[in-house]
């Protein structure tokens, strides 16, 4: 497989088609904006939306977990799309969860969704934490901070080729800061080229798209 | 046959006096299938009209009404004595100011009023409880109606339902929602009979049993009335013995033939088949409109102000020709229209004869068109269209069954007029004509999915929109459910569109602009910087998307490139499709065609071979590097399409490396880097392709996906709109093809995907008229290896083709974006 590897603020990072990053030299593994049990939520006001996109998501965790084997796991906030989501786990979901919660160190960066994930799921809560060169937050600061990777703003490239175009989830990254997509499987994207994220990037950025087994870097603007 | 044939009755025996003597006054006599209405009405007998254009259609539906309403003049309480209902809301506003002629002029005490989206609400109110004597309105305001509380009281004495325009709207969801609010309406007003008021149509059964409740065991059908057959139409077709076209759909060469028939005529109706091909008409007339005729453009996607203006224009006799789309195949009549122009493929016969049919005022008067093919098939189409015309014989639709999503909405806005019994709804359901076969089990599914989303896993149950009583009704769980139910009734899905707004000059993108109308979303989102297109009759050029907004700027560019949006892309009727076939194995009948075209196909006859009526001819040849299969089936681009996609995942697991297909109205093409001529065509072309390969594309397929947001907004599993806050289309359809996934993933059984599919095969993927094509051509594959490219052949490779091979097309998109991103990069200087 042809493995997607970026330099931030001279951190090597593996970028994953299944929407997460890996960093080797730490054994860590992050995933951004899960938004687990949005469909519920939804249904909660008559919007009854398949109730898989849990398991959804945590099924693509596991794999991603048996893949890297890390020691710890980064979640970049909105882990959970609304505070009372932990609570409507299904049981079968809820003790994956716990399974995966277990299987590494856990830092949960609160999110503007999940100000505080449960108590049960153990780990660490924090709103940021710095490893090596890097600095992990939820949402991106307006101001430059080298090494920054953040999530909230569920990033989408759309390529156009042959008449034909494309939307896809996708990191993106100057090399000095990482945007993470989305992970949960009804996390909706905002385009790029919106002034959201060009304001983060004062100079050349690349989006690298998930494909369907590997992740393909393209022109941001 | 239960058409009732009248003796022409003496009128005196039928009419009233007073109506007697307004028909005198006006120099007028009833018309025979008017005389006959009026007695089905006095027998209490539902009836459907048939008539064409100019024959007093209208006034026959609603006079049995003015004379039960005049002979009763003092009514005590006012109350609601018939309802009409149109497809267009503006035909509503129309038909009700006609009415208020014979009104007044014979004085009956007779209160009309229309009932649109566009109706304030405090008359929506006061309509409610003060309801007019007549009133006029649309499929979507029956269905909020009949599930509004007051609905009992409202329709309690509703003695006569007029369905005007019946064939166009029969056979859609919203004649499925139609049938539902209908079947509701006899619950609530037994006693009422209905009228149908339809053009000519090839089988009046369809509509003649959709006109009445249906039983339990067998089928009813209403009572059926001809009219008069109108005067034969004219019918030229524009096709010279010089030159005519390989391919393309813009008849540019026949461009003057055009004007000098809009010189020709008092007002001309110019109809085209898509958007593009309207602004592109539109265009090359004004560029050769020496005298500044005034002529204007119409089509869906221009703001409504602008297409309100022409018609306003056109109401008014301004106008000497409007370049149209679909748009206007219904609507007004407007008197001055003497002569229909149709540029392209006429698609169908029964389309045609409605086209035609608003040039014609006067039953007695033949109505004018001109048909103007744009390449060689369709002057064979164009022939075949104006033969079958000329014989009366019409294409007859394939009967569809209603829509799973349609009766989830009406099942929702059941709950919301009252609680209900599941087995009376049942019942009142399958008495509608669309669902008479509709099974036990699947309404259960559908009620359930209403209720909690009908999911395996149960968890929603919490979350219940309905909640069965103890005494086993069926209710709403809260009040907002109502209120939900309201905001996004209604089976009209539009594609996720975008606004076309003007860029202001100098300021960053984004900032601006007036409104020029809306586009879909997937066609702009084809469109990088720089790219010209016409729109709004003006070459623009794309600047970029900003939030719902694409923004342009005004530009001369003479190469504008044309767009490919669609908008009415109707597949070739089997029918008209049926008569082609025939045409072109009858060598008797080249005679009559223009000489360029007689001549391709005396020289496809050598060449290769012209096909027989039930064949379907094969042929491989070598061009370039690359190796060609054609195939000509004749069954539409959609069914084509489909086909190409099967094909190509067959030729792949053939090893013939298959690089790409494009489908055309009436024929399939196929490259591959592989050597087909030892291929086994009857193989290849097995129905058992639409198995699981099949399966595997739908996975992928953006037409399908297209096809479940439709089913997922209309059954309310997504909502269009929530209490205070607009879902724009373009976040419906980003979630929509995520619940996709997860459905089909995890619920691959679940009732909406079945509605989906069921949508699908008879709509976007045409998979139906594929299926019933394997079918006819079994056994009668005639395969033919040439050496080179064969006359048929030609129109399809010169078409453009935007389909790439199935299944990997999507990675490779990616990988060329990155390709291109690594010559950028490693370019040196």
């Amino acid at each position: 497989m042809d493995e997607m590897q970026i330099v931030v603020n001279g951190e090597t990072l593996t970028l994953d088609p299944g929407g997460a990053a890996w960093w080797p030299a730490h054994g860590t593994l992050i995933f951004s904006d899960i938004h687990f049990e949005k469909g519920s939520s939804y249904a909660r006001f008559g919007q009854h939306l398949p109730p898989y996109d849990t398991r959804t998501a945590l099924n693509r965790m596991v794999v991603l977990a048996a893949r890297y084997a890390p020691t710890r796991i980064i979640a970049l906030g909105d882990s959970f799309h609304d505070k009372d989501g932990a609570d409507r786990l299904g049981e079968r979901e809820r003790g994956i969860l716990f399974a995966l919660g277990r299987s590494a160190e856990w830092i949960w960066i609160e999110g503007n969704h999940d100000p505080a994930p449960p108590a049960w799921l153990g780990g660490t809560v924090t709103s940021e934490i710095r490893v090596g060169g890097l600095l992990f937050r939820h949402e991106p600061s307006p101001t430059h901070i080298p090494g920054e990777v953040a999530g909230h703003l569920h990033p989408c490239a759309t390529v156009t080729r042959h008449g034909r175009s494309l939307r896809r989830r996708c990191f993106v990254s100057d090399g000095h800061r990482l945007v993470l997509p989305a992970f949960g499987a009804y996390a909706g994207g905002l385009d790029i080229r919106e002034a959201a994220v060009r304001a983060l990037f004062p100079t050349r950025y690349l989006a690298y798209l998930l494909g369907a087994r590997r992740v393909y870097a393209a022109a941001a603007a | 046959m239960l058409q009732t044939l009248f003796e022409p009755a003496a009128p005196a025996a039928v009419l009233p006096p007073a109506f007697a003597r307004w028909f005198a006054e006006r120099g007028w006599s009833p018309r025979a299938h008017q005389l006959a209405l009026i007695e089905h009405a006095a027998a209490g007998e539902s009836v459907l009209l048939v008539a064409p254009t100019g024959g007093g259609k209208t006034l026959a539906g609603f006079l049995p009404s003015l004379i039960d309403l005049a002979e009763q003049p003092a009514r005590r309480s006012r109350s609601l004595h018939t309802l009409y209902i149109s497809p267009l809301k503006a035909l509503a506003v129309d038909v009700a100011r006609n009415l208020e002629t014979p009104v007044a002029e014979m004085g009956l005490p007779v209160r009309i009023e229309t009932r649109t989206g566009d109706t304030p609400p405090g008359r929506r109110q006061r309509q409610k409880h003060l309801p007019p004597d007549i009133l006029l309105t649309t499929p979507e305001q029956l269905s909020l109606l009949v599930a509004s509380r007051e609905a009992p009281r409202l329709f309690g004495k509703l003695r006569a339902v007029v369905l005007d325009e019946l064939h166009a709207i029969a056979n859609s969801k919203r004649g499925d929602l139609l049938s539902l609010g209908l079947a509701r309406l006899q619950a609530l007003a037994p006693a009422h009979r209905r009228v149908g008021l339809s053009a000519t149509v090839a089988d009046p059964v369809y509509l003649q049993r959709f006109l009445v409740p249906q039983p339990m065991q067998g089928e009813a059908l209403s009572a059926l009335v001809m009219g008069a057959a109108g005067a034969v139409p004219e019918i030229a077709i524009s096709a010279s013995d010089e030159y005519v076209p390989w391919a393309g759909h813009l008849a540019r060469h026949a461009m003057g033939d055009v004007m000098n028939a809009i010189r020709a005529s008092k007002t001309a109706l110019v109809f085209v088949n898509t958007r593009s091909q309207a602004e592109r008409t539109f265009q090359e007339l004004w560029r050769i409109n020496e005298d500044n005729l005034p002529i204007a453009l119409h089509h869906g996607s221009l703001a409504p102000e602008q297409r309100r203006k022409v018609e306003a224009a056109m109401t008014r006799g301004q106008l000497r020709a409007v370049v149209c789309t679909s748009t206007l195949d219904l609507g007004i009549d407007w008197g001055a229209v003497d002569r229909v122009i149709c540029l392209g493929a006429p698609k169908g016969a029964a389309r045609l004869v409605q086209r035609i049919g608003r040039a014609n005022h006067r039953l007695d008067e033949p109505s004018r068109a001109l048909l103007v093919p744009a390449n060689r098939f369709e002057v064979l189409e164009c022939e075949a269209a104006r033969d079958a015309v000329l014989a009366g014989e019409l294409d007859g639709e394939a009967q569809r069954k209603g829509g799973l999503d349609v009766l989830a909405q009406h099942v929702l806005g059941t709950a919301v007029a009252a609680p209900f019994n599941a087995d009376d709804l049942f019942a009142q359901v399958k008495s509608a004509a669309p669902y008479r076969e509709l099974a036990r089990g699947d309404f259960d599914r559908v009620a359930e999915f209403v209720a909690t989303g009908g999911y395996a896993l149960k968890s929603y149950d919490r979350y219940a929109k309905l909640r069965r009583t103890p005494e086993g009704m069926w209710r709403i769980s809260h009040p907002r459910v109502a209120q939900q139910y309201r905001l996004n009734a209604g089976v009209i899905v539009e594609d996720p569109m975008l606004d076309i707004r003007m860029q202001s000059k100098g300021k960053p993108l984004g900032a601006g602009g007036r409104v020029l109308g809306r586009m879909e979303e997937y066609f702009l989102e084809t469109l990088a910087p720089g790219d010209t297109f016409v729109f709004s009759g003006d070459v623009l050029r794309f600047e970029g998307i900003r939030e719902n907004a694409a923004f342009v700027t005004r530009t001369h560019d003479p190469e504008a490139q044309i767009p490919s949006y669609n908008g009415g892309k109707f597949p070739l009727s089997t029918f008209l499709a049926m008569r082609v076939r025939e045409m072109i194995a009858d060598p008797a009948k080249w005679g009559a065609l223009p000489n360029p075209v007689g001549e391709w196909l005396r020289i496809q006859e050598y060449r290769s071979i012209v096909p027989g009526p039930g064949q379907l001819l094969v042929e491989t040849f070598p061009r370039g590097s690359r190796r060609y299969l054609v195939c000509y089936p004749f069954e539409g681009r959609l069914a084509h399409q489909t086909l190409g996609m099967l094909l190509t995942r067959r030729l792949e697991r053939l090893r013939m490396k298959p690089l790409g297909f494009l489908a055309n109205e009436y024929a399939l093409a196929i490259w591959t880097l592989g050597d087909m001529r030892g291929l086994d065509m009857d193989r290849l072309f097995d129905e058992d392709m639409l198995g699981d390969d099949l399966d595997a594309w739908l996975a992928e397929s953006a037409l399908y996906k297209r096809t479940f947001r439709n089913c997922a907004i209309i059954s309310g599993l997504i909502e269009r709109k929530r209490p205070g806050q607009e879902k724009t289309g373009r976040q419906v359809t980003f979630s929509s093809d995520l619940i996709y996934d997860v459905l089909r993933e995890h619920e691959p059984d679940h009732i909406l995907l079945r509605a989906t599919y069921e949508d699908a095969a008879t709509g976007l993927l045409d998979v139906a008229r594929l299926a019933a094509m394997l079918k006819r051509v079994k056994g009668r594959i005639v395969l033919k290896n040439l050496d080179r490219v064969s006359p048929l052949a030609v129109p399809a490779l010169l078409e453009i083709s935007k389909e790439m091979v199935a299944g990997e097309a999507h990675e490779e998109i990616l990988r060329e974006s990155e390709e291109a991103l690594v010559k950028e990069a490693m370019r040196l200087g």
